[in-house]
């Protein structure tokens, strides 16, 4: 057992306040550019986001680096874009890096990367192979960002009607699942100081990125689709993306019930485990576990609401038994009952560790399953 | 917080009730026992016909699924009576709860023992070089100043410094649960029960019939209320409704709206790539509270909103579009002048064709057909085949063919073509009757080919002359017998032909020769065939003109589709003249007077979980005892969630108390 030490290390003051003014700056920049074009909607979101991304940053350095290249990777590929959608094809950097296809074709590399990397630190008990495994995790994060903001920008380009924030189909939400899902591990690998949980959760992100692949080049699924009306609304830059901050940390908790029950089971078979030696305390991926179910668990309510919200302003009910908001209700009634069971009744280590990992099942089923076999008024994505 | 006073004697059997209900165990059981019920209507489809349940699970399991309410699962009673168990269980929670997570907000506990203190997993002592009174008061500040409710108390033999900070937490709990239940109830306004209920007394009756909503019963009409409902109506363009239907199992109810809709238009837009953009309705809505009518644009996503009723956008159909038909003959009165027909779709008329009479039901009209059309270039070309209409033609004894017929002549290898598709049932995919398109781009070329292969005299006349030709080429000697039979077999062949094409003459071959000249004889009846067809299709030429390469290909077109005219089954083709398009808009109207409830439960709800998972409870509490001249500090602390975390703040604080008081010395 590795002892982790927790780093709630605050940055410094002089650096929190840059940061925040950085943001500040930039939603001002955004405002004198395209005020005049902006809805009281919009406005809303540009303060909103840059008040998230404010926070966020606050005291994680690594955050505020991925938003600043992030930034500037997407800035160049929309410079060198211009107005042509086909520069994507004959400009080097496009064509290689920064297109979007490129780019996530890059975050998959990446990722994959990664995790082989995780293992072979674990493994290898490396050090600096960890490290390389959070440099590939960050660049893979930073890599499928700018696809997505690239993306964006892209489906403008097609034409005007057609752009849309790309959250809007199965392969758009893949992509962000495996951002968010990564970028919820960076931050728990930065606050207990641990690396040796990485490779179990970059495998559900690598998992991920297997089904991206197959879905682009088999299914052709890539291309930028037009929106067909129900999906036209506000409400999906929100709902959506809430909705996925809760799968990517539920997708984090059965990852680390993976590490749990592995690392419990070799301990209990054998005192001196050298796999156990370097897994951490059994206590804190149990904690790590909690954590992220809160999360989830957080925002997979807000984005059920903002789900019934939009579903009130464009089916006519705020709630319809449909079968992607009945598994929705099924993911956070199971997420509910274990958090009673473990803050009230007080139950931990393998049953909750079980539980978190069929709750990746419940959850798979809610985000791929009714897709795939039930259908219903949930019209994105199907297989 | 979950243990209760245990009295001495016996609990009552009340008591024991409240205590079963406001229990965890009965809690989390519900939870999952809900989350569990609940996946069965995601499996089964609900609120579909009848008929497809009987169809699909057979006549005695549809009963068993109807009685467990399956078919509408949401709103059978045991799925009722589950989610209400789970509103009763956590209004339990919550009564009993309430009290002491009160107390815990407000209180800032002041009844602990230094041994307490030690006790506690967050603990240290260590002593300060300054007086009792002195330190208490630094720490006291150093506290509050950290955020803390601070409460300083003499007790014997020292001062207790008692702090607090997220005394919220508690109502994190209080909010959640709490809006469990307002959302519950909020959403019980805006359920059927009511209705269901109306119906179990027997004041509502569910309608089946397919009536016209002027000739629906009282006893299934709601008259116009405060109550719920979420219903839908088309209303065609030009047309007005003022009221909605309520589905409800394997009927419908209607629900009387106090005010009149009118839809003016409706459009669809579409991208560039043919798929739909927008579905948008131009409204207007009349009702005699208001000065003017309202008239308004609504489209998905874009609902009106008048009085608490919501108007959406949600569906389209054909709203009764007039088409101007031709009918050409197929049958025996081939190559007659089409005859005009007018219809609406959804119109049924008894029309004179075929032997016996057809019903001619229009069904559905099409402007476009955006279709898949890949080319060499494009796989994944689209494009335009234009306006279709579809219709059934249903006889005397009620069996009926579906026809799909398109405006506009479709390509094939470079050739045009009337296009109708057809099939027996709905669960077939269509086959085509491809008509090719005469120089003057009209019908009238195929028919009068069809005309003169249905002309028997034309037919023998042709294969007497094909006989003699063919008799007169073969030099040798033969007898009148063989001249009778070949123009025998030539006539047999083209009716044979005309009665189902290539096929028909193959089975003809294979059954009426021996096995050992089928090959060889085959072959030749097959060019023989060939030949009267084209000698019939040129019988009106004079000798001396010369055939061209359209006309083959045209014969070879014709006569194609000839063969086939008995799998098509239609005594006429329908060709589309002109059309006058009429939609009609699917709006879906609801009442929902428990909306702003839920949404106040919502929104608590999403207050509650984030001040219950991250504003922690934190309570620290330092005594104080003089120690000679000095003093001595018992530091402990602890938080309601999170204990590595507070760790860390333990840390933290302890350094942060050490520093205040200066040159401490670690007892
Ligand atoms: C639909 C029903 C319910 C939902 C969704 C729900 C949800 C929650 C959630 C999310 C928490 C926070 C867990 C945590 O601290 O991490 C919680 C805590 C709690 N729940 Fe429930 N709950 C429900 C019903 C009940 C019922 C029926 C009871 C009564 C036995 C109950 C008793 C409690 C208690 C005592 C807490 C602990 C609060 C604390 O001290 O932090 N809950 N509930």
């Amino acid at each position: 057992m590795i002892t982790t030490t927790m780093n709630k290390t605050r940055s410094p003051i002089a650096m929190q306040w840059s940061w925040w003014l950085l943001m500040a700056l930039a939603a001002g920049l955004l405002f004198m550019m395209y005020g005049s074009i902006l809805d009281g909607y919009e406005i809303g979101i540009v303060i909103f986001s840059a008040a998230m991304l404010g926070w966020m940053g606050q005291n994680w350095p690594g955050f505020r680096v991925h938003i600043a290249v992030t930034t500037a990777l997407s800035l160049i590929a929309v410079q060198i874009y211009g107005n042509d959608l086909s520069a994507g094809d004959s400009q080097f950097f496009l064509n290689y890096i920064l297109s979007s296809q490129s780019a996530i074709m890059w975050m998959s590399a990446l990722f994959v990367m990664a995790t082989v990397a995780y293992f072979a630190a674990l493994f290898a008990r490396s050090e600096f192979v960890g490290k390389v495994g959070s440099a590939l995790t960050w660049s893979g994060v930073t890599m499928g960002l700018v696809g997505l903001m690239v993306r964006w920008r892209e489906s403008y380009l097609i034409s005007h009607d057609v752009g849309h924030i790309p959250v809007s189909n199965l392969y758009e939400v893949f992509i962000l699942f495996a951002v968010i899902t990564g970028l919820i591990y960076l931050f728990y690998e930065r606050r207990y100081q641990t690396r040796a949980m990485g490779g179990f959760v970059l495998l559900v992100i690598s998992a991920s990125v297997g089904f991206i692949l197959w879905y682009a080049f088999d299914r052709n699924a890539a291309e930028i689709q037009p929106l067909v009306p129900a999906l036209q609304s506000y409400w999906m830059k929100i709902h959506v993306p809430a909705n996925f901050v809760g799968y990517g940390a539920f997708a984090m908790a059965a990852m680390i019930g993976v590490a749990y029950l592995l690392t419990s089971s070799l301990q209990k078979r054998n005192e001196q485990s050298s796999f156990a030696a370097v897994m951490p305390e059994l206590g804190v991926m149990e904690d790590v576990m909690y954590k992220a179910i809160a999360l989830g668990f957080a925002f997979f309510t807000v984005a059920t609401i903002l789900g019934a919200l939009w579903a009130a302003e464009a089916w006519g009910g705020y709630w319809s038994w449909d079968p992607k908001e009945t598994w929705a209700l099924i993911v956070w009634l199971n997420y509910a009952a274990w958090l009673h069971m473990r803050m009230i009744k007080g139950w931990h280590g393998r049953p909750m560790a079980w539980w978190a990992v069929i709750g990746l099942f419940v959850t798979l089923f809610a985000f791929l399953g009714v897709n795939m076999f039930l259908g219903g008024l949930h019209s994105y994505g199907e297989l | 917080m979950s243990d209760v006073q245990q009295s001495a004697d016996k609990p009552s059997f009340g008591r024991k009730l409240i205590l079963l209900l406001g229990s965890m165990d009965l809690a989390i059981t519900l939870l999952l026992v809900l989350a569990i019920a609940s996946v069965i209507g995601t499996v089964l489809q609900q609120n579909q016909p009848y008929a497809d349940y009987v169809i699909k699970f057979g006549p005695f399991w549809f009963d068993v699924f109807e009685a467990a309410g399956l078919y509408d699962v949401y709103s059978a009673l045991w799925f009722l009576v589950i989610l209400a168990l789970l509103v009763v269980s956590t209004s339990v929670c919550v009564t009993r709860h309430t009290p002491s997570m009160i107390k815990e907000m407000i209180e800032i506990r002041t009844h602990v023992k230094e041994k307490s203190l030690r006790a506690m997993k967050q603990s240290d002592q260590w002593t300060v070089a300054s007086g009792e009174q002195e330190s208490a008061a630094e720490l006291a500040a150093a506290l509050s100043q950290s955020g803390y409710r601070v409460r300083q108390v003499d007790k014997e033999g020292g001062i207790l410094i008692s702090a607090m900070k997220g005394s919220l937490n508690r109502l994190g709990y209080l909010f959640t649960h709490v809006a469990i239940v307002v959302i519950c109830l909020g959403g019980l306004l805006d359920s059927n029960l009511p209705i269901k209920f109306a119906e179990w007394r027997g004041d509502i009756k569910v309608e089946t019939r397919n009536l016209a909503s002027d000739e629906v019963p009282m006893e299934s009409r709601l008259p116009v209320g405060n109550q719920a409902f979420r219903g839908s109506i088309q209303i065609a363009e030009g047309r007005v409704a003022n009221v909605a239907f309520l589905p409800l199992r394997d009927g419908y109810l209607v629900q009387e709206l106090p005010f009149v809709l009118k839809v003016k238009d409706f459009r669809i837009e579409h991208y560039t790539t043919g798929q739909p953009k927008s579905f948008e309705t131009d409204l207007v809505l009349f009702d005699d509270d208001l000065p003017e009518p309202i008239e308004t644009t609504i489209s998905v996503n874009h609902p009106l909103i008048h009085k608490g009723y919501a108007i959406y956008q949600s569906s389209f159909a054909d709203g009764g579009s007039h088409l101007t038909m031709a009918a050409w003959p197929l049958d025996e009165n081939a190559g007659q002048a089409p005859t005009e027909v007018n219809g609406r779709i959804f119109d049924k008329r008894r029309m004179p064709w075929g032997q016996d009479g057809l019903q001619l039901e229009l069904i559905s009209f099409r402007p476009f057909n955006i279709n898949p059309d890949p080319t060499e270039e494009d796989p994944d070309n689209i494009r335009n085949f234009g306006p279709s209409f579809g219709f059934k033609l249903r006889t005397p004894t009620g069996e009926a063919k579906e026809y799909v017929n398109y405006m506009a002549p479709v390509m094939k290898d470079g050739r045009a073509f009337f296009l109708s598709g057809v099939r027996s049932s709905p669960a077939e995919e269509f086959g085509y009757l491809y008509i090719p398109i005469d120089r003057q781009g009209s019908v009238k070329g195929f028919s009068d080919y069809l005309k003169r292969l249905r002309d028997q005299t034309l037919v023998k006349q042709t294969a007497a002359e094909m006989t003699k030709e063919t008799l007169q080429q073969m030099s040798d000697q033969t007898g009148p017998q063989v001249a009778a039979s070949l123009q025998e077999t030539l006539e047999r062949l083209v009716s044979l032909y005309m009665q189902g094409g290539f096929v028909e003459v193959s089975r003809f071959i294979e059954t009426a020769l021996p096995a050992e000249q089928q090959e060889k004889l085959g072959q030749a009846y097959l060019s023989m065939l060939r030949e009267m067809l084209a000698r019939i299709f040129f019988a009106e030429h004079d000798e001396s003109q010369t055939v061209t390469e359209a006309e083959l290909l045209f014969l070879q077109d014709a006569a194609d589709a000839i063969g086939s005219l008995t799998r098509y089954g239609s005594p006429v083709y329908l060709s589309l003249k002109d059309y006058q398009h009429i939609q009609a808009s699917g709006l879906q109207i609801a009442r929902s007077p428990g909306k702003s409830t839920v949404y106040i439960g919502c929104a608590l709800l999403i207050l509650g979980v984030f001040i219950l998972f991250y504003l922690p409870q934190i309570r620290f509490w330092a005594m104080v005892k003089p120690d000679g001249d000095k003093s001595r500090i018992v530091l402990a602390g602890m938080s309601n969630r999170n204990p590595r975390d507070f760790e860390l703040l333990f840390e933290q604080v302890r350094q942060r108390l050490k520093a205040v008081d200066g040159n401490s010395t670690q007892a």
